[in-house]
């Protein structure tokens, strides 16, 4: 019964994707809602960025308690040396960002439309370092990361507010969603097996996270201060069904990041966070 | 899977029936393995499959109650129980095993045969081991 359900409403994502004028993103991401809700009851939608913590109290209750004194305060703060050292011209990588920095991360990725494709913060920093003739950092190095996750935490509680709009947005969109349902990998996963079919369910001891929400609390520390951003993520969940992992920031994890980050819009950004 | 490979295999599983007892009897493994060995659990191969991350890893997904050393199995798949009697058709035990992607296209199942994630070998010593459960 529950496989009829979900051919319904996958038969349902990929008619709205194509048909339709009033079908499209946000519907999409109703239809999702409403799934998870009813895959997961009693599990309020805002409590999604919890990820798999959000489906075990214990769990969530140890996470609680070491949020009280992050383990990764320290490395947070090596960020924020980055963030706040002037450039050779004397200006700051705040100059570059609305208010300073504070609540823009939300906004991203966007996609630039002049530029035909979709722009992670990432970018919008190494754009800026560009911009004043400063070196770019490397993606998916440990500098990188320590700086989004200083310049992050300025906007912790920040909805997620991923817009798609236009053609070529809409088009980057779908590529990132192409990928999440494609099956890849010698064990022939799509990452919609894992986080859409069975979302809840255990995988030896591992419970599978809905994919509303995950995109919400980049970078995040495992075990403490392990740094892990969200494609390094993408590298992990790749690998372990036995496929090639993509390189960082390339066009398809950016696409990917669009797309599952609009899939969180609305929900409040929490970062950075520790996770086991 | 062409059916005559799998009668193949199904013969030469019966042929080799007797020296895997006798292995199991020299071995002296205790009264429980015996009486699994008894029931056509030739050898304990299977088990490691099915329990090795790098291999079969069916224990990520399926609980194996009738299994004391089968613990913290995932809850993706059904469990394995009375398996002698939901798959009384070998060939289709081994089919799904083979290629899940057969009986349900949106399985979430690897298809161990297709794409040679186990050797045939190796698929034919873990369907001997869920049958013995
Ligand atoms: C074989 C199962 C499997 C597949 C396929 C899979 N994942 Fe995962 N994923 C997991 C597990 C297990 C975790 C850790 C538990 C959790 O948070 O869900 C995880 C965690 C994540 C997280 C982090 C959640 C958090 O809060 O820290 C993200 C993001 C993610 N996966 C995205 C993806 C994407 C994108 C794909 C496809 C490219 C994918 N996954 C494919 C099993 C899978
Ligand atoms: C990642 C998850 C996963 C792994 C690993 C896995 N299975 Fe499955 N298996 C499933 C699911 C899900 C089903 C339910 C039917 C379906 O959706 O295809 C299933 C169904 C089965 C069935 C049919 C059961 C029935 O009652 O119809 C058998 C037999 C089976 N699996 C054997 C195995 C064996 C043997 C292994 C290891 C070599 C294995 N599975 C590994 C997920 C998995």
């Amino acid at each position: 019964m529950m496989k009829r359900r979900l051919t319904a409403f996958l038969a349902g994502l990929l008619l709205g994707a194509s048909v339709g004028a009033h079908a499209g993103p946000a519907e999409e991401r109703k239809a999702m809602l409403d799934y998870y809700k009813q895959r997961l009851p009693g599990i309020k939608p805002g409590d999604y960025v919890y990820g798999a913590l959000a489906l075990n109290p214990d769990a969530k209750d140890q996470y609680d308690s070491i949020m009280i004194f992050p383990p990764f305060v320290n490395d947070v703060d090596e960020g924020r040396k980055t963030w706040e050292k002037p450039f050779a011209n004397g200006k700051l990588l705040a100059d570059c960002f609305p208010g300073g920095g504070k609540n823009v991360a939300g906004n991203y990725p966007y996609f630039d439309n002049a530029g035909g494709k979709v722009v992670t913060f990432e970018n919008a920093i190494n754009a800026c370092l560009k911009a004043n003739n400063e070196a770019e950092l490397k993606y998916g190095s440990r500098e990188m990361g320590l700086l989004t996750a200083y310049v992050k935490s300025l906007s912790d509680g920040m909805k997620v507010n991923v817009k798609v709009e236009g053609p070529g947005a809409l088009a980057a969109y779908e590529k990132g969603k192409q990928f999440y349902y494609a099956r890849r990998g010698q064990l022939n996963f799509a990452c919609a097996t894992c986080h859409i079919d069975y979302v809840g369910a255990f995988i030896r001891s591992e419970q599978l996270s809905p994919m509303i929400g995950q995109a919400a609390h980049w970078p995040e520390f495992r075990a403490g201060t392990e740094l892990f951003t969200l494609q390094t993520r993408f590298r992990q969940c790749n690998s372990q069904v036995r496929a090639t992992p993509l390189e960082f920031n390339s066009e398809e994890y950016n696409n990917l990041e669009y797309f599952l980050t609009y899939m969180s819009n609305g929900l409040p950004m929490q970062t950075p966070v520790f996770r086991k | 899977m062409p059916r005559r490979m799998i009668e193949t295999a199904e013969k030469e599983i019966v042929m080799m029936k007797k020296p895997a007892l006798l292995f199991v009897l020299v071995a002296g493994l205790g009264a429980a393995s015996l009486a699994m060995a008894a029931e056509g659990g030739k050898e304990p191969a299977g088990r490691v499959l099915a329990f090795d991350k790098a291999k079969g890893n069916c224990l990520a997904c399926h609980a194996i109650p009738n299994d004391p050393k089968a613990v913290s199995p995932g809850t993706i798949g059904p469990p394995f129980i009375m398996m002698k009697e939901r798959f009384p058709d070998r060939a289709k035990l081994r089919a799904q095993i083979w290629d899940a992607t057969m009986a349900n296209p949106r399985t979430a199942m690897p298809p161990f045969g297709k794409h040679q994630i186990l050797t045939e070998q190796e698929i034919d010593q873990v369907v001997d081991y869920v049958l013995s459960l």
